[in-house]
């Protein structure tokens, strides 16, 4: 299953990341996970939040520029070549990585991370008779 | 007469008068407006004395050329009332400018200066297409500056419904717009992109509205500009005219044509003059546009240098309209800003931005010198429509946009994408240049 992740456009000045994370915070909107891709002047806050239509429309009505697209959460072995087995997988399939993230927390032995894959749709058919597992929620 | 003439709304009329019958109006006109200025206004004398020119000997608008030009700090000097060429007691109504700078400038309106607005505004509106059972949404700003109330009794005398929102207040006018179901809407065209921006956020589809005209001005803009708001919210977009220091919006304004602004010439005499010599320039040549007020009462203009930088039509235009066109205004003499010997106006950077795909209409120039060297720095504010969650998408957005720039004035720039609802603004208008060099 293919989760849904906000972007929101951040400059990059002091309190300028507070700021949709104050917004959202002031909505009662918990944060699953982020990643912050920075630039010399802006940066793009990437967000895995449970009730992501809410949060999209909390930022929205405060102003923030949102974007919003699919990406896949994958388990992944908490032991070296872990990372390594997936990423086979994925890139037999010709598949890019645009970029990857992790959860905080993991899910028994197991790491989660964010991956934003180019092609969603077709990484989740290569992995589909992987030993890799696609996490269909992120309630863990 | 055409057959498109028996539809025509009386006010319009003066718009189609025959050649002769519109020179002879105006030469009476300007010698009214001479003896009066001539008489009441201590500067206008003063500077006729020294040119050795007499009321009298300006029998019609053929001897236009002889009075003497009147500028932007003649206004300022005589602050706030110097100017005025009538009492107090038939002044009916004063405005101000924003003056950015120093003291504002003052304009004042007899109850006869009112009704000529209301006329010439009347007439643009008229141009656009605006008809009575309009509901008009007017977002220019209400107060001491011109554009809010001089549209505003523009509108009454069609006789459409007026909705007096004036600026700011996005989601409200987004929401009266959708549920009072308006045809028309009057702002400068930097905040109807901010009204596009903020519908699309919220989820807003104004080209699913019954919206259908839009009376843009107070501001420069381009054509590029003009057919992204077309396209966003499906509506004819014009282009209005005018300054405080002349009446206020409704000095020229576009017809069905789109093809330059009709000068309300039966009140607002225009001329063009080469800006360095002062030499008048025959219709066809690019240069200042110069009015001189032919109607009013409480404060005449004789030959106001606008810095205003355009031409007037030679050919006539197909709408039938005999007052003459003036090209689409697209920078001020004073706006064009120079950088490493390089003479930029800001419409250039418009259109540069414009012309990229995804590319962004909220922007602003800033000027550095670092070690004696300029810098200019583009902001513009990001949209939902151009962000990507991708670096890469961002950074070759922001080269592309860099590159169009750097390819029409020759000079490399820095782009720097900015958050939106950011960018300084004063009154709606956008404030384009910001010139940080203390030169």
């Amino acid at each position: 299953m293919k989760l849904h992740q906000l972007s929101v456009f951040v400059e990059n000045r002091p309190g300028h990341l507070q700021a949709p994370c104050q917004a959202l915070a002031d909505a009662g909107v918990n944060l699953r996970t982020l990643s912050l891709a920075e630039t010399e002047h802006y940066g793009i806050l990437r967000l895995i939040i449970q009730d992501w239509q809410r949060a999209k429309e909390v930022l929205e009505a405060a102003g923030f520029v949102v974007h919003l697209v699919e990406v896949v959460a994958l388990e992944v072995p908490d032991h070296p070549g872990g990372l390594a087995d997936v990423l086979r997988v994925i890139e037999n399939a010709k598949i890019n990585v645009e970029y990857m993230y992790a959860f905080t927390e993991k899910r028994d032995d197991k790491a989660v991370l964010v991956f934003r894959f180019n092609d969603p749709d077709a990484a989740l058919q290569a992995l589909e008779h992987s030993a890799v597992n696609v996490l269909d929620n992120i309630d863990f | 007469m055409s057959s498109a003439s028996v539809d025509r709304h009386p006010a319009s009329q003066s718009d189609f008068l025959p050649h002769d019958a519109l020179r002879q109006l105006q030469s009476s006109r300007l010698r009214d407006v001479v003896r009066r200025a001539y008489d009441h206004v201590t500067l206008y004398r003063t500077r006729m004395d020294q040119l050795g020119v007499r009321p009298d000997q300006i029998r019609g608008v053929e001897d236009v050329a002889r009075l003497p030009l009147t500028i932007k700090n003649d206004l300022r000097d005589t602050y706030p009332f110097g100017m005025f060429a009538s009492p107090m007691h038939d002044v009916v109504r004063l405005h101000a400018s924003s003056g950015t700078t120093g003291k504002p400038i003052v304009a004042a309106y007899t109850q006869s200066d009112l009704d000529v607005w209301a006329n010439t505004i009347l007439r643009s509106l008229l141009s656009f297409g605006f008809h009575k059972g309009d509901i008009v949404q007017n977002a220019y700003g209400y107060g001491l500056f011109t554009g809010g109330l001089g549209i505003h009794y523009g509108i009454e005398a069609l006789g459409a419904a007026v909705l007096p929102i004036s600026g700011g207040n996005t989601d409200r006018q987004i929401m009266l717009m959708r549920d009072f179901g308006v045809t028309a809407v009057c702002c400068t065209p930097s905040y109807f992109l901010h009204i596009l921006d903020r519908a699309e956020e919220i989820g807003v589809d104004l080209r699913e509205l019954p919206l259908r005209v839009g009376c843009f001005g107070a501001e420069p803009w381009t054509d590029a500009m003009r057919r992204r708001i077309e396209a966003a919210a499906d509506i004819r977009a014009f282009d209005i005219y005018g300054l405080t220091e002349i009446i206020g919006p409704g000095v020229a304004a576009e017809c069905s044509e789109q093809n330059g602004l009709h000068v309300f010439e039966d009140h607002f005499y225009p001329e063009i003059i080469d800006p360095d010599t002062l030499e008048p320039l025959p219709d066809g040549a690019e240069g200042e546009l110069v009015i001189t007020t032919l109607s009013k009462q409480a404060m005449p203009m004789l030959r106001y240098r606008t810095r205003d930088i355009t031409s007037i039509h030679v050919e006539s235009c197909p709408c039938g309209r005999t007052i003459r066109r003036i090209h689409r205004v697209s920078h001020r003499s004073d706006d064009m800003f120079i950088v490493r010997g390089v003479n930029v106006f800001p419409s250039q950077i418009e259109t540069a931005l414009l012309g990229v795909e995804g590319a962004l209409p909220h922007y602003q120039i800033l000027l550095t010198r670092h070690q004696d060297l300029d810098h200019i720095e583009v902001r513009v504010e990001v949209t939902p429509a151009a962000f990507s969650d991708r670096v890469g998408v961002m950074e070759e957005l922001r080269g592309k946009i860099s590159r169009a720039i750097e390819h029409t004035i020759g000079l490399r720039t820095s782009v720097r994408l900015v958050e939106p609802h950011t960018l300084q603004r004063s009154e709606g208008k956008a404030k384009r240049v910001v010139d940080q060099r203390n030169l």
